[in-house]
């Protein structure tokens, strides 16, 4: 069955956060789809001409922003993302991959930003680490009721473009989008016993390596 | 996926404040998880508002809000307390990184005090003057996370025991010298690696002796030899003064790092503060390194304390 032209390489972009998290997630998905592959962890512009798809971790947003402009990443990477990388984002991930960002208590945010998600960000939405909290909502689109997500001082996303699919919503709010290539959750997959969305991400690369 | 090792189940719930759902508040998961989002980063000591932004725009994961700069607190002597609560306060409203301070060993009411205040850590830390010699704080209580210091394996599964989300090396606060956290993360490593000579031998009585001898339960100890490390995130503290103070640390395994007085100590804090996140980011890349440490001056550095006759080690206290 299968008719790879090369191995997949996942990218995890590797600055700050939970990247080993996201590693062992996507080795999970390989197993788990049977697609053959391996990851790559991605700091400096040379990496991105190798990987079929990237995942942008949790962590601080400020500092993974800053580190992508430092390291002069910021037009590469967005015009990969626009050219169609498969590439998905969790919490900080989400924040980095929008267009706009405002804090819930700073407000307006001068922070480097991918800005290709067309959605509006609220950061800290839930307030501080003491809201921190699990919740279990439903993912129709893959078929999961009751799926177990972990918010760590968490963004939501405020309003989305006529491009963007809502994926999931926890009551009113809405924490995760789809659009075209990009996948993004105001949660950590990563941090839950599924790997769907890992899995999800690695099946898309591999349909497009074809 | 996380370790959740040694967790008591004391989690809180909630009703949901938004549409009703059930949200569950405070577990292992979610205060362990917090300190994985703050891997590869650089936490910075702060004293007020100015020294907040600074370390914002430098690349701070998070920042350390204290009185004094541990520096500071061996000169002045006298006691060392929790910081000013407006100080904390106007950091909160001001920067968007996670905020963190210190809190005097077993002072759970100072702990509690910060928790209600919204700050999103709380630093059990030998750095103020402990209130309880015998026994730290209970942090299974609290939602907010906390992080400890510690020497060795057993002061590190003690304090995780006792509900710490996060451990870092005690080193030797204040004196720029970084030779005591890496005997610590030596000591931590060794001991790790000893253990798990012993799991892989399935021999269990002396799995059960070191446990006795640690002060520990056999769980948290075969649980720590079968992951290899610490069974939360390990940050490295105590000393750290220059990018390549930074690099070495997470050579040597640690996740990420505190810097207190290294920073604002020192004659150049903005670029110091950059160039020690660009090596924690690239500690494994000698060239980067080589590129962080030449935004600094060395002759800029705090000079620093000879750790061999000190009048206060405090990485003495808080060690049951």
């Amino acid at each position: 069955m299968s008719r790879h032209v090369s191995p997949l390489i996942v990218g995890v972009l590797g600055f700050q956060g939970d990247i080993e998290e996201h590693l062992s997630s996507i080795m999970t998905a390989f197993k788990k789809t049977s697609i053959e592959g391996r990851t790559l962890l991605v700091r400096e512009r040379s990496d991105l001409s190798e990987i079929h798809a990237l995942i942008i971790p949790g962590g601080e947003s400020t500092v993974i922003g800053a580190m992508l402009a430092g390291r002069s990443m910021v037009k590469e990477l967005s015009d990969r993302l626009m050219n169609g990388l498969p590439t998905m984002g969790t919490c900080a991930g989400l924040i980095l991959l929008a267009k706009r960002v405002y804090d819930r208590v700073v407000g307006d945010m001068n922070q480097p930003l991918l800005g290709v998600l067309d959605v509006l960000i609220e950061r800290n939405a839930f307030g501080r680490q003491r809201q921190s909290f699990h919740a279990e909502f439903d993912i129709p689109r893959y078929g999961l009721a009751g799926f177990n997500g972990a918010f760590i001082r968490s963004p939501i996303i405020k309003q989305i473009g006529p491009k963007v699919d809502v994926l999931a919503k926890l009551g009113t709010d809405v924490i995760a989008v789809q659009q075209g290539n990009i996948l993004a959750t105001a949660f950590h997959p990563e941090l839950s016993t599924s790997s769907i969305f890992h899995e999800e991400l690695i099946k898309m690369a591999s349909s497009m390596n074809h | 996926m996380i370790s959740l090792a040694g967790q008591a189940n004391r989690h809180k719930r909630s009703g949901g404040d938004k549409g009703g759902e059930q949200k569950t508040l405070g577990t292992a998961l979610l205060k362990r998880g917090f300190a994985h989002m703050q891997k590869h980063g650089v936490i910075m000591d702060v004293t007020d508002l100015k020294q907040a932004h600074i370390a914002e725009d430098a690349g701070a994961v998070a920042v350390m809000v204290l009185d004094k700069l541990p520096y500071d607190v061996r000169r002045a002597g006298g006691v060392a307390r929790t910081a000013g609560l407006k100080i904390i306060e106007g950091i909160l409203e001001a920067v968007t990184i996670p905020v963190m301070a210190k809190c005097r060993i077993g002072h759970t009411v100072e702990a509690s005090v910060l928790e209600e205040l919204g700050v999103d850590m709380v630093d059990e830390s030998e750095v103020l003057t402990p209130a309880d010699e015998n026994r730290h704080i209970w942090k299974w209580d609290f939602t907010t996370p906390f992080v400890d210091g510690a020497r060795d394996l057993g002061e590190a599964l003690r304090r995780i025991e006792e509900g710490a989300s996060m451990i870092r090396t005690k080193g030797e606060p204040g004196t720029g010298n970084v030779a005591e956290a890496v005997k610590h993360i030596r000591a931590i490593d060794t001991d790790v690696a000893r253990i798990r000579v012993f799991y892989e031998r399935e021999d269990f009585q002396e799995m059960q002796r070191l446990a006795h001898q640690l002060n520990v339960s056999l769980e948290l100890l075969q649980e720590t030899a079968k992951l290899g490390r610490l069974p939360v995130v390990n940050f490295a503290a105590g000393g750290i003064t220059t990018p390549a103070d930074a690099a070495l640390m997470l050579n040597l395994g640690c996740d990420g790092i505190f810097v207190g007085s290294g920073i604002f100590k020192s004659d150049d804090p903005l670029e110091r503060a950059k160039s020690i996140v660009l090596s924690t980011t690239f500690h494994d890349r000698p060239e980067v390194v080589v590129e962080a440490q030449k935004m600094i001056e060395e002759g800029k550095s705090m000079l620093g304390l000879d750790t061999s006759n000190l009048e206060l080690r405090m990485q003495d206290r808080g060690k049951t």
